[in-house]
């Protein structure tokens, strides 16, 4: 029973991680039809960038967690401006290669500057607590709850905001939303960038309770795309709830059943819903 | 009968709306059949559940009295059916000859080992491949732009390239969306002598088309659909004189060229 | 370039490339362009699925893999000859990618690169676990290479120097590229050319575009087989890395840089990227650095690769050579 509780909190936590990077992969891939493929190299380098912090100039947890947001959303939209627009004309499979070069960029710059060392994130919150009778991180819990935070104010965002309804314009009419005057440029750079940040948001939030290594980003990276397969691609609540799913699945299948098979999990839950149910959850009929 | 192809009580819905409703027609042997109609009346849509690019939600389609309802494109190909697109569809990073050649694969039949053996039977696929291609090259009035890219090619050349792919398949029915879309009032009157050669091919045409005096002259019959649903059907005459049709235009139809 | 120029220059290439043994006997740079020989085909064979019927195909590493270990196995545990393992594990990686192309093919552009990339990794994971077959992280050792080939005058051929090596993956290179090239060129090859141009009229012509597709990736998974076969005697040790997906990057690139939908591009690309850097003695990590960033360069400004570009500033298309001959 208590390992029962245990893999559950695992799984919110990681469900939680996962719903936050493969939000902001579902809103760059609803807005501008990119497979954004290096994302999980981002976040990878937002983790290397509060590391680097929080270590060396010894920030605050919280103020490292903004400044990574804030450099990665830079990163997000230089990319975009860079590597992206150029192929906006070019057939899809362009953009997809594009991120394949753009990761084994981001990967082996994070080797030469970083090294091969797996390294460990302080963290003030690592103390264990307990909650009926499990233990538990508090940092794990953090997690959950910033997560949760950032999901909400990005609904907000969204829904209430001036900037959030040009996006979700650009994103059901891009011809619509350039006859009223919106700049699709400044909206897919803007979108990119919100999406980076939204992934080094969870790369710090997640990084103490792992380990920090230039290959991290490879896995989440996967398990996004998985998590916006299975959600639907585009579809902010099937990001969410897709998250939520995987994050339980593995955390479940991997206690109980196996820890050596559990990436297998996400993958064959994957190859299912590419064969029987493309569009995913929340995604659009193709037939 | 005489009756190439028949639609029964098609019905195709997206989530709640109802695109195609009830519709029942057919098409006679060696006519040509206009289908016309408001924009968003769903010609389309019924082109697309006659060739099996979509599937209906209800009713069925019969062509030479075999039912095809839901097959694929590929296969009404095959049996004989071919189209155009509204929007025109060609493989534009070949040359105007490489796109009819490949058009003609559904009448071939080598497979992977003729290819590699060069076999008897390959030979002869790829000489028919090329004369069936420099046929209709003739036919479309495309010959100077043979080893052209089709991306290159002015837009009056394309359209006579899409109309080209379709009958490279030796279909007996041809559908076409727009063949005049975008062009002017000299290249729709060689379009529709074009099409009316096909027409003496002994090929039926079911023809999709706004320009309302190429229909008057061209059709045999015709069907208009508004909303989906058919509201008349009958010669040229007897369908102008409709009071249904005239409302659904709103004047707009009759005075238009 | 016309057609008799085109034939000298092929004959000429052919000179060099079977008096090279004879004259380069370093065994450093012997070993360089056997590797570059047996990539080459990997990349062609990649070719054939990405440049010619347009899918993006990331699963290309874990078939080579699967030539690889299906060789290594038969011939360790039933010590099948070299010469029948060969084919045999080639039509497995073929079968296999017949297998995975069923339901693969069902999807498109980036779902079916995500598909295969997962699939790929789903096999590395299965061949890094299953100790009891694959001896997994350890790996397999002493792999033979080919047996002798006994010859009518009395004696044979053996396969113990390089330079005999080379040749046999010499002789091998140039089979995959005849054979690829009478599939290109021939009307199976055109029906490749019209999926990867137009899906949709493709069918809307009739072709079935499933089976097009099936097709076109069995025989590229075939050919990734016997590429694996090939290195798995040429190296005579397998570890699960080989069916890693940073093999099937590694032929994305050779491909791509090389000229994707051409049939010299990929071995161009091959024997650029795997001898250069090793010429110039670049340490590992920098070299993906670069081929990330010459692939973001290439894919926006040259999409079509070095051979791509070349024929674009000669301006003019190339003409179907089996025409002219048939």
């Amino acid at each position: 029973m208590v390992l029962f509780f245990q893999q559950l909190v695992n799984g919110i936590m990681l469900g939680a991680a996962y719903s936050l990077v493969a939000l902001g992969l579902t809103l760059i891939y609803g807005i501008l039809h990119i497979p954004n493929f290096a994302h999980g190299h981002k976040y990878m380098w937002a983790a290397f960038t509060s590391l680097f912090l929080v270590v060396n100039f010894h920030t605050n947890y919280w103020v490292s967690l903004f400044i990574a947001m804030i450099v990665l959303g830079l990163v997000g939209a230089g990319v975009e401006r860079l590597v992206y627009r150029p192929l906006r004309n070019a057939p899809h499979v362009n953009s997809f290669i594009a991120a394949i070069g753009l990761l084994l960029f981001l990967e082996s710059l994070s080797l030469i500057v970083w090294g091969a060392d797996f390294r460990r994130f302080p963290s003030l919150y690592d103390k264990p607590i307990h909650i009926f009778g499990v233990a538990i991180t508090l940092q794990r819990l953090l997690v959950i709850v910033a997560a949760a935070l950032f999901i909400i104010l990005l609904q907000l965002f969204i829904k209430r905001t001036w900037l959030g309804a040009t996006i979700e314009a650009v994103a059901q009419n891009p011809e619509g939303a350039q006859l009223v005057g919106i700049s699709i440029d400044r909206v897919s750079s803007l979108t990119f960038g919100i999406g980076t940040a939204l992934a080094a948001a969870a790369a710090t939030l997640i990084a103490p309770v792992f380990l920090v290594y230039p290959t991290m980003g490879s896995m989440p990276n996967l398990k996004a795309f998985v998590v916006i397969i299975i959600g639907g691609m585009g579809s902010i609540p099937g990001a969410v709830i897709g998250g939520f799913m995987l994050g339980l699945i593995e955390a479940l299948g991997g206690g109980y059943i196996s820890t050596d098979y559990k990436d297998l999990f996400a993958f064959g839950a994957l190859v299912t819903f590419l064969t029987l149910r493309p569009m995913g959850l929340f995604g659009k009929e193709v037939r | 009968m005489g009756e190439i192809l028949t639609v029964q009580g098609l019905t195709r819905h997206f989530g709640g709306l109802a695109a195609v409703t009830d519709l029942s027609f057919d098409v006679r042997a060696g006519e040509i059949l206009s289908l016309i109609g408001p924009n968003g009346a769903g010609k389309t849509t019924v082109f697309n559940l006659i060739t099996g690019t979509l599937l209906p939600t209800r009713g069925k389609v019969f062509f030479q009295d075999h039912e095809i309802t839901g097959l694929r494109p590929h296969q009404t190909t095959s049996f004989g059916i071919a189209r155009t697109f509204q929007t025109t569809s060609l493989f534009y990073d070949e040359t105007v000859m490489d796109n009819l050649i490949v058009s003609y694969h559904c009448r071939t039949r080598m497979g992977l080992w003729d290819a590699l053996f060069h076999t008897g039977r390959s030979r002869a696929d790829e000489r028919q491949s090329r004369q069936k291609a420099e046929e209709i090259l003739e036919l479309i009035g495309l010959q100077d732009r043979a080893w052209e890219l089709a991306r290159n090619i002015p837009q009056e050349s394309q359209k006579r390239l899409a109309l080209g792919l379709a009958l490279v398949t030796e279909p007996k029915l041809l559908l076409l969306d727009e063949p005049t879309g975008g062009l002017t009032e000299e290249e729709n009157i060689s379009m529709m002598a074009l099409i009316q050669r096909v027409r003496t091919r002994g090929i039926t045409i079911l023809l999709i088309e706004h320009k309302m005096k190429i229909v008057m002259n061209i059709s045999d019959r015709i069907v208009v659909l508004n909303y989906g649903e058919k509201i008349a059907d009958g010669s040229p005459q007897e369908v102008g004189n409709n009071s249904a049709v005239i409302e659904a235009y709103l004047g707009a139809g009759y005075a238009e060229t | 370039m016309n057609w008799m120029g085109r034939k000298w220059l092929i004959l000429t290439i052919l000179v060099i490339a079977v008096i090279i043994p004879q004259v380069v006997t370093n065994k450093y740079y012997m070993n360089i362009l056997i590797m570059s020989g047996i990539w080459s085909i990997v990349a062609l064979s990649l070719n054939l699925i990405l440049g010619y019927t347009g899918q993006v195909n990331l699963a290309h590493g874990a078939f080579f893999g699967i030539g690889a270990y299906a060789s290594a196995l038969l011939m360790l545990k039933l010590n099948m000859s070299f010469w029948f393992a060969l084919p045999l594990a080639a039509a497995i990686a073929g079968f296999f990618g017949f297998l995975i192309g069923l339901p693969a093919l069902r999807t498109r552009g980036s779902y079916f690169a995500i598909g295969t990339l997962c699939f790929n990794i789903i096999v590395t994971l299965i061949v890094d676990r299953w100790e009891g077959v694959t001896e997994g992280a350890r790996g397999l050792m002493g792999i033979p290479g080919p047996g002798p080939i006994p010859l009518p005058w009395g004696s044979e051929i053996t396969f113990k120097t390089m330079a005999a090596q080379y040749y046999l993956v010499l002789c091998f290179l140039i089979l995959t590229i005849f054979v690829l090239r009478r599939i290109i060129q021939s009307l199976v090859g055109r029906t490749f050319r019209a999926i990867r141009g137009n899906e949709e009229l493709a069918e809307a012509v009739g072709i079935h575009a499933m089976r097009t597709k099936i097709l076109s990736f069995t025989v590229s998974c075939f050919f990734a087989g016997v590429g694996g076969v090939l290195y798995a005697s040429y190296i005579g040790f397998l570890s699960p890395e080989i069916t890693d997906y940073h093999v099937s990057f590694d032929a994305l690139i050779y491909v791509m840089i090389g000229g994707v939908g051409t049939i010299v591009g990929p071995i161009i690309g091959t024997l650029l990227i795997v001898t250069i850097p090793e010429t110039l003695h670049i340490a590992a990590e920098f070299r993906l650095l670069l081929y990330g960033l010459i692939l973001i360069v290439m894919i926006i400004y040259l999409p079509r690769g070095i051979v791509g570009w070349v024929k674009d500033l000669k301006g003019k298309r190339r003409q179907e050579v089996a025409w002219e001959k048939s």
